[in-house]
């Protein structure tokens, strides 16, 4: 059979804004149901300890090696030009503005928006997010907004103790490879150190992690078709997550730091 | 004449072309139990879906106690869904929750029982369906095909509804089980007094648990009769159904869509 391109092309286009309509749709419908009672706590502070304190080792491993790697990349570039004493500087700010938050919520979508799309999703095909309506409990007050307010919530911390262990990372492979001056590196960390280096970042990290709930548990929700059916929904999430992080990633630079 | 406790007319539900509910009309009374019986991939299922509004019919009346229910305002259906027990085909058990943990889920969530009162109605109900409290500690997970019957019943029933619906209760069960929780099924609807829907394959649980049996047949209910009459139904497909004939009126479809 041959297709014209053009009604590929036109099919595409029509399956893709249908797409965007429902995400959207999905998404205000879950935000909604963050604010309006009853709030399930519980289920929030057991998703905020799954997505923070479970994601602790992989963001930690991250980001000592982020850091160091920064550290050492930096170095051979600089001292072709004798700027060495702009590492810690370089280190720190690409850390807190861009690899903290991103690779924090590249690896948090691979763990937690996986998990999120896997288990919602075999909820969905055992019948238990039906079985939640008949007990007269709301999906998407039980189940959706407590993982949507719990990444929010919890990717800022989760950058932050990023930030923290990369700085480390760069500042021990300073000291200890490239032989800087213990005072020196700190100073020069701090003293570059501006607000809004940190604070975009933390913005980044509350938007990812909506990013990561939002399509973990749309895929999930809308999984069908049995165990085939969840594992699709679970490779979903992470790659339309890590797309729209990335992209969202260059619209909030662009927000923050464009003249 | 009294109101009825579930009165549907004229539902139907599509996916796509195929037409799965075409036109269904039928009542239910207050606490009578009505069977429908009907081959794999007939609707059954859609059809208890539709009238729970987990499914939204494309068209007909469906009226719980003389409200209509189609095009309810979700505030308003969790108000109706309260009258609601629902045994899943598979069960449906949350896993990440203890047995008993389960069987309390409606109570607290949404009665806003306290919790160490809900532990005791989930323990009772739990024993009422002959499970001990130490299997209220378990996972689902953790408890054979039967045993996990058993605990959706003890969930179906915690909140005592008025209507219970039950998803193939005995598929899947050897003949013993079955005829336990068809004995079950009995016991806890005959004590609440409720309406029931039942979806079964199996004819000597329809047998047990029906006061009245319906027979769905692409998209509709092409007989309905007190249970007594179903050998002298006149009707070839029901015939063939009851005796479990490959021979017949009914072509078994291959696809499920
Ligand atoms: N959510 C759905 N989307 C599309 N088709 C569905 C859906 N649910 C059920 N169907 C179709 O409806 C038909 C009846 O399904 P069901 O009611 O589950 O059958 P059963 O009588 O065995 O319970 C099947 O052909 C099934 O493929
Ligand atoms: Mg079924």
């Amino acid at each position: 059979m041959n297709i014209p391109l053009v009604t590929v092309l036109g099919r595409m286009t029509i399956a893709f804004l249908g797409l965007t309509g429902a995400v959207t749709t999905f998404a205000t419908r879950s935000l909604l149901h963050c604010f309006e009672p009853p709030i399930y706590r519980r289920q929030i502070g057991r998703q905020m300890l799954e997505i923070g304190y479970y994601s602790l080792p992989v963001v930690g491993l991250t980001a000592i090696f982020t850091g160091m790697v920064l550290a050492l990349q930096s170095y051979v570039g600089f001292s072709r030009f004798s700027a060495e004493s702009a590492i810690p500087n370089v280190v720190v700010v690409s850390l807190t503005r861009e690899l903290g938050p991103v690779l924090a919520g590249l690896m948090v979508a691979g763990r937690v928006g996986a998990a999120m799309a896997a288990e919602l999703g075999t909820m969905r095909v055992t019948e238990q997010i039906d079985a939640l309506t008949t007990l007269s409990t709301e999906p998407f007050k039980y189940l959706i907004a407590p993982r949507i307010v719990a990444a929010i919530v919890t990717m800022p911390m989760l950058v932050l103790v990023f930030d923290a262990i990369g700085i480390l990372g760069g500042y021990l492979v300073g000291i200890y490879k490239l032989d800087f001056n213990e005072q020196s590196y700190l100073r020069n960390t701090i003293d570059f150190l501006e607000f809004m280096d940190v604070f975009s970042g933390l913005v980044k990290a509350a938007v990812f992690g909506f990013l990561i709930a939002l399509m973990g548990c749309y895929h999930g929700y809308h999984s069908r078709g049995g165990a085939q059916g969840v594992g699709t929904a679970t490779t979903n999430a992470v790659v339309s997550a890590s797309i729209l992080i990335l992209t969202a990633n260059y619209l909030i630079t662009e927000l923050f730091f464009a003249r | 004449m009294a109101v009825p406790r579930i009165a549907i007319s004229g539902l139907r539900k599509s996916f796509g072309p195929k037409k799965v509910l075409d036109g269904i009309d039928v009542e239910v009374a207050i606490g009578e139990s009505l069977v429908v019986i009907g081959g794999s991939g007939s609707g059954k299922s859609v059809l208890l879906k539709c009238i729970l509004g987990l499914m939204q019919p494309d068209s007909g009346s469906i009226r719980i106690d003389g409200e209509e229910t189609v095009g309810l305002r979700r505030a308003e259906r969790a108000r109706v869904m309260r009258k609601f027990g629902m045994l899943f085909q598979g069960g449906a058990l949350f896993d990440s929750l203890r047995v008993w943990e389960n069987v309390a889920f409606g109570p607290i969530q949404s009665d806003r029982v306290p919790v160490d009162e809900a532990k005791q109605i989930a323990l009772q109900k739990l024993g009422s369906v002959g499970l001990t409290p130490d299997v209220g500690e378990l996972r689902p997970a953790e408890l054979s095909g039967g045993m996990q019957k058993r605990v959706a019943l003890a969930r179906a029933i915690a909140r005592e509804p008025e209507i219970i619906f039950f998803d193939e209760p005995t598929t899947g069960l050897d003949p013993i089980m079955s005829d336990v929780i068809n004995d079950l099924i009995v016991q806890c609807v005959k004590q609440l007094g409720a309406s029931t829907i039942s979806i079964t394959h199996d004819m000597a649980s329809a047998r047990k648990i029906g006061d009245r049996i319906a027979m769905l047949h692409e998209g509709k209910l092409i007989w309905q009769g007190p249970v007594a009459e179903i050998d002298r139904s006149g009707d070839a497909h029901v015939d063939q159904f009851i005796h479990g004939r490959a021979e017949g009126p009914i072509r078994m479809q291959v696809r499920k869509g």
